[in-house]
């Protein structure tokens, strides 16, 4: 069952993720990239990550997303005639060969390595919410804290480049 | 059960497919949108990887790249309003302004 769920999940994504970067029209990739969003929320659910889930579905698909559209709509562009860079070809084949090649090498390897200190039944137990939030408010404080500056320095960066201009009065001289 | 390695080669797969649209798409917020593709990628080998070898740290770093990637898209969609609000274009190739 989870197999057929997995199946559905990574096929769907990949599917659409092709057809965000193919499609013409810019709305049209926007929506390609919500269905590839919601679906790799799905995998996370696969893999027993309900808050990663539900960040998903709220930051990426509901802010990020919505962003996305709204400076499309805001900007009303006219879709190009060529709208891929003029000489993409070269870089299709020796892509699409050596995606191959890692594939490959990929599904031959183990991954076999020291396992931590969170085994299923132990997440599981109290849900992986409660895990998340005892790890990152031990070990991972001041990485959070760090973030928080992040976000706050990207708040006031995107208010001082999107604020319109004032006309300067008085004009100096030198 | 789902090997491992199937998800790592999900990710392979998406993780390609965001640097073909980075390398080939002209139009600046389709540019953005496949670094979005390559985030998500990177954020399901990391919560794969977490599952599988038991420990949190993945998960853990998986909510940093999404408060990371939401950092980003807001500070490349206001770099876009602001050259669109001087040349009425999207397109990368006439974005030289910083070029030598």
């Amino acid at each position: 069952m989870v197999l057929v769920f997995f199946s559905y999940f990574a096929l769907v994504s990949i599917v659409a993720g092709v057809l965000t970067v193919a499609l013409k029209h810019p709305v049209h990739c926007g929506l390609a990239l919500l269905a590839l969003l919601l679906h790799v929320s799905g995998l996370f659910i696969l893999l027993n990550a309900e808050f990663l889930w539900a960040v998903q579905v709220i930051v990426y698909a509901g802010a990020i997303l919505v962003l996305y559209l709204f400076v499309l709509m805001l900007l009303n562009l006219k879709t190009d005639d060529r709208y891929f860079h003029s000489s993409y070809l070269y870089f299709l084949a020796p892509a699409t060969l050596g995606s191959l090649y890692v594939l490959a090498l990929l599904l031959r390897s183990p991954f076999a390595g020291a396992k931590g200190d969170a085994p299923t039944v132990a997440v599981l137990q109290d849900g992986d919410t409660y895990a998340v939030g005892i790890k990152m408010f031990s070990e991972y404080l001041l990485q959070f804290e760090v973030v928080g500056v992040f976000l706050l320095g990207a708040v006031i960066g995107a208010i001082v480049l999107a604020k319109t201009p004032k006309p300067i009065k008085g004009e100096r001289k030198g | 059960m789902v090997p491992l390695s199937a998800y790592v080669a999900v990710s392979a797969v998406l993780f390609i497919t965001g640097l073909l649209g980075v390398l080939i798409r002209r139009n600046f917020i389709i540019v953005l949108m496949s670094v979005e593709i390559m985030l998500n990628a990177a954020n399901i080998n990391l919560v794969a990887f977490s599952y599988y070898l038991e420990s949190m740290a993945g998960q853990l770093v998986a909510l940093f790249i999404i408060a990371i990637a939401a950092g980003e898209a807001a500070i490349g969609l206001a770099i876009i309003i602001v050259v669109f609000r001087g040349k009425i274009s999207t397109n990368v190739d006439e974005m030289n302004l910083l070029k030598w």
